[in-house]
């Protein structure tokens, strides 16, 4: 059995640890992180699969390089609530709730309420200074508001992946991950409007049967 | 003639989360993730050799001996 032959995409891990990395030097680059959420939603609305995680998603290729190559996952398997349906709903909520108050937070700084806040949260709740990846920005205060705020939640949800990719198998991350979760939403959407557009085909189709047969 | 049996690749389906790490790693492609809503095991290609069960990242494949 042949090694399958390596993709362009299967390099994509170096560009989810360039970010990674880009994070500690200039946080406005935490905007590109904006990517890793758009494009699963477009690939999955637009064509109604899971192209993202099955061949682009840099992040499961890190996770699956570091635990699987690098052995430093226990390759365990993941606890059985881990998967079930209401824990990758509720974190898919919680992560929402996270998102819609980092946009709070850059509203406040946008509205004058509240200074730029110089610090990434890490795991909701340790304030890690990060000052020395803020140089100003030519825009608006905000605009930086929003990149340590984001930064804060990719660099979060990496440590989350790291922990579980350690404890269980490499990519135990794509379990919970909240973008694989919602993606995998949307496809459900997209066939159950596709099946039922076929069985109104297909009434449709013995309606005109019986009209010509005059039933 | 004797009913052969084979080990092939099985998903719990309703408890996979499509991500295609079964795929990545299968020598044959004899699995694919469907549509978007799990990965299913082209039985007739599948050898049962067990690498997309030991990847995935949620357990939900296992090898069992299927009448062909």
């Amino acid at each position: 059995m042949n090694k399958k032959a390596k993709k362009w995409y299967d390099y994509l891990w170096i560009v989810s640890l360039t970010y990674l990395i880009l994070g500690f030097f200039n946080i406005l680059f935490a905007w590109l992180g904006l990517l890793c959420f758009f494009i699963p939603l477009i690939i999955s609305v637009a064509f109604g699969n899971k192209g993202y995680c099955n061949r682009y998603c840099g992040r499961g290729q890190l996770f699956g390089l570091l635990g699987g190559r690098f052995g430093l996952s226990r390759k365990k398997d993941i606890p059985k609530w881990m998967k079930s349906k209401w824990f990758r709903f509720g974190f898919l909520i919680f992560f929402f709730i996270m998102f819609f108050q980092m946009l709070w937070n850059t509203w406040l700084v946008f509205s004058g309420a509240r200074d730029l806040n110089q610090v990434t949260t890490l795991l909701w709740t340790f304030k890690v200074p990060w000052h020395w990846a803020y140089h100003g920005t030519i825009l608006h205060p905000a605009v930086a508001q929003f990149a340590f705020g984001f930064y804060s939640i990719m660099l979060t949800s990496t440590i989350l992946g790291l922990i579980t990719m350690v404890i269980f198998k490499p990519r135990s991350w794509c379990v919970y991950c909240p973008m694989g979760t919602m993606t995998q939403l949307i496809c459900k959407a997209k066939s159950a409007i596709d099946d039922q557009r076929n069985n109104k085909q297909t009434e449709d189709l013995y309606e005109s049967f019986e009209k010509q047969d005059g039933i | 003639m004797s009913v052969q049996k084979r080990k092939k690749a099985q998903v719990e389906q309703n408890l996979c989360v499509a991500c295609g790490c079964c795929a990545k790693v299968c020598p044959i492609n004899a699995i694919n993730v469907y549509k978007g809503l799990y990965a299913a095991v082209d039985a007739n290609k599948c050898v049962g050799c067990g690498k997309c069960a030991k990847e995935c990242p949620a357990s939900v494949i296992i090898i069992k001996e299927a009448a062909l």
